[in-house]
This record gives structure tokens, C-alpha cells and sequence, in this order.
């Protein structure tokens, strides 16, 4: 090695090696972790409208609200391989005119290092909940999930949905009043 | 740089022919693993490059998706696919939001990127509400961060593409294996 060129060119291929060597062992090393865990999650207040959206269609199609809590505890989910959990919330029913319907109304981001203990009470919802039509009034199977984005440094995005959903039933009545 | 050009007065026309016969089987080569690759991935484009910062802080520009498009591992919300809007070339890295299906298999999706405070309504084509299968170029299943920095240097200075090319293209034409 006598030259400035061939000194860099061996510290820059050196360093590419060690980098690709650490990101492969970061991969290996948690790629065949089990990322499950429970949840529990409460709905405390259930309601349909049937409004126009605005945001679609324009047709009045229902509109789905529920206040929930939830409680997880996340923790043993994270390891130096996990830059962060991509909460969702999901609620999962099935109408006369579509045989699955998936809305997310929430989610959450949480990176290593935050507080990974959810305990929330009376969330609102952060979506939107529209139907395709107007399948929501009276419907006595909604379900809500939740789920989870593990999201590596490097290698595989595994989704996985807590232990424990909720079923509820929306109202055979619209709301008419504003909450 | 000198001993290079020393071998290219010793070749003969054999060898220089032996040598652009190996510049050809590398980049045939090259066109092989690609094309693999999107076969058994069943994705047009089997890896992809993130362009925006619209799913932060989960990617970042410059990271590395591999993506899959299998048929009968169907969509479901929550999951990270990429998109390309009809009419435009740019594949777009967003989340599934919303999901309807009917009984006869036809789905639409809703889509909205992780850093965005709005669904992607306002992306899709003039007058298009959801996208369809047909849009969706594959779902992200693995992640390699920073490796995709490169192709966005070369796309966004093609002088830099050009020159790098050249000199591969140049040193494995000349150099003596």
C-alpha cells in the first residue's frame, strides 16, 4: 500500500464490508423473533349517522363513531433490530354489499426508546369511519383489532394482530345530534 | 492507471474479443438475477428505491424495499404496498387505510403515507377515488436502509450515471483477469 489512492480505496471497502456484515447480523439475529402480545380493547360509546361524503362519493353513506380504550403493553416487542411499532386500530365487518370491509381508525407510532405501555381511555377515533353505502346501522358483527408494523433497522416488515379483539354492534337507529 | 494501458498494447484481437465477450456475460448476468427476480416475487418491480419523505420515520429517502406481489396472499389493511398512479411512471411507497371487497373478488383501497396528515385522494388520477389491484405494484416485505442513495445521486445528476458506467464499462474491457 504506498499510494494515497490504494490507501482509500482499502479503508472505504473496508468500511462497506464491516457496515454490510453489521446490517446482516442485525437481520439474522432477530429474524425469527415472535413479535405477539395481547391487548385489551373496550368501546364506550357506539354511534351511526347517515351523512353525504364530501370526501368520496357525495352520497349519504354511514358513518360509523365509537369512543375506546385500550390497553397494551408493548415492551418486550423491541430489541436493537426495531426502529419502531406502526400501531393500527382496525375495524373489520361485513355488509350486504361487500363481503369485507377493513377501516383503520386510529394509529400511533411508537420508536424504540418511547413508553411502550398503552393505556388510553375514551380515544377518539382519528379517522374517519365511512362505510361503502350503508351497511353500518344494525350491523351486529364490527370488529376491532389491533395490529402492529414491526418496522426493522434492516430485514423483514412483519405485521401481527394482538390477542384479544372486541365485538360490538352499532345502533338500529342513526344519530342525528352532534357529539 | 499505467499498467492498464500496458495490457491493452499486449492483447491481440483474440483476447480483446475474449474480453468484451466478458463484459457481455456480466451484464447479461445482471439482466438474469433481475428478471429472476421479478418471476419468483411475481412484482414488475421486485426492488424498490424510496423517493419522498412521506412514510418517515419508518423509511427514509434512499432505503431499499423488497417488494412481493402474490396473488393469493391478498391485501389487507395496514400493510405497506407500492402504487403507481395511471398516467404516471413514479411508484408511490403509502399504507393501506381502508379496504371494501366484494363477493366477487374486486377490492379498492384507500392509501395514506405514515408522515402525510391526509389519505391520498389528492395523489390518485382526476375523478379516481380508490385504487385497484391493478395498481398496486407489490407489498414491502423487507427493508435495507441507506443502499438506495446511489440510484438517486444517478437519477438526479445522469453525469455522475454516465461516468460510472463509462468506467466500468472501460475497466473490465481493458483490464487483464
Amino acid at each position: 500500500m504506498h499510494s494515497a489512492f490504494t490507501r482509500c480505496h482499502a479503508l472505504a471497502a473496508y468500511t462497506v464490508s464491516v457496515l454490510a456484515g453489521l446490517t446482516f447480523v442485525c437481520f439474522v439475529t432477530t429474524a425469527f423473533r415472535d413479535y405477539s402480545a395481547n391487548a385489551d380493547i373496550n368501546t364506550v360509546t357506539v354511534l351511526v349517522r347517515n351523512v353525504p361524503d364530501y370526501s368520496a362519493s357525495r352520497e349519504k353513506n354511514d358513518m360509523g363513531f365509537m369512543i375506546f380504550d385500550l390497553k397494551a403493553d408493548l415492551r418486550p416487542l423491541f430489541n436493537w433490530n426495531v426502529k419502531q411499532l406502526f400501531l393500527y386500530l382496525t375495524a373489520e365487518y361485513e355488509t350486504p354489499s361487500n363481503k369485507l370491509n377493513q377501516v383503520v381508525i386510529w394509529d400511533k407510532i411508537i420508536q424504540r426508546g418511547e413508553n411502550a405501555v398503552l393505556d388510553h381511555k375514551n380515544i377518539r377515533p382519528k379517522y374517519y369511519f365511512w362505510d361503502d353505502g350503508n351497511g353500518l346501522r344494525g350491523n351486529k358483527n364490527v370488529t376491532l383489532t389491533l395490529s402492529w408494523n414491526v418496522i426493522p433497522n434492516a430485514g423483514h416488515l412483519p405485521i401481527l394482530v394482538a390477542k384479544g379483539n372486541h365485538r360490538f354492534t352499532f345502533p338500529e337507529e342513526y344519530t342525528t345530534t352532534k357529539m | 492507471m499505467d499498467s492498464l494501458f500496458e495490457d491493452l498494447r499486449r492483447m491481440n484481437k483474440r483476447q480483446f474479443l475474449y474480453q468484451v465477450l466478458s463484459f457481455g456475460m456480466i451484464v447479461s448476468s445482471a439482466l438474469m438475477i433481475w428478471k429472476g427476480l421479478m418471476v419468483v416475487t411475481g412484482s414488475e418491480s421486485p426492488i424498490v428505491v424510496v423517493l419522498s419523505g412521506s412514510m418517515e420515520p419508518a423509511f427514509h429517502r434512499g432505503d431499499l424495499l423488497f417488494l412481493t406481489n402474490y396473488e393469493q396472499d391478498p391485501i389487507r389493511v395496514g400493510e405497506i404496498v407500492v402504487f403507481k398512479v395511471e398516467g404516471r411512471d413514479i411508484p408511490i411507497v403509502h399504507r393501506v387505510l381502508k379496504l371494501h371487497e366484494r363477493s366477487n373478488g374486486t377490492v379498492k383501497f384507500l392509501t395514506k403515507g405514515d408522515n402525510n396528515s391526509v389519505d391520498d385522494r389528492g395523489l390518485y388520477a382526476p375523478g379516481q377515488l380508490w385504487l385497484t389491484k391493478k395498481d398496486i405494484v407489490g407489498r414491502a416485505r423487507g427493508l435495507l436502509p441507506y443502499v438506495g442513495m446511489v440510484t438517486i445521486y444517478m437519477n438526479e445528476y445522469p453525469k455522475v450515471k454516465y461516468a460510472l458506467l463509462a468506467g466500468l464499462a472501460g475497466y473490465v474491457l481493458i483490464h487483464r483477469e
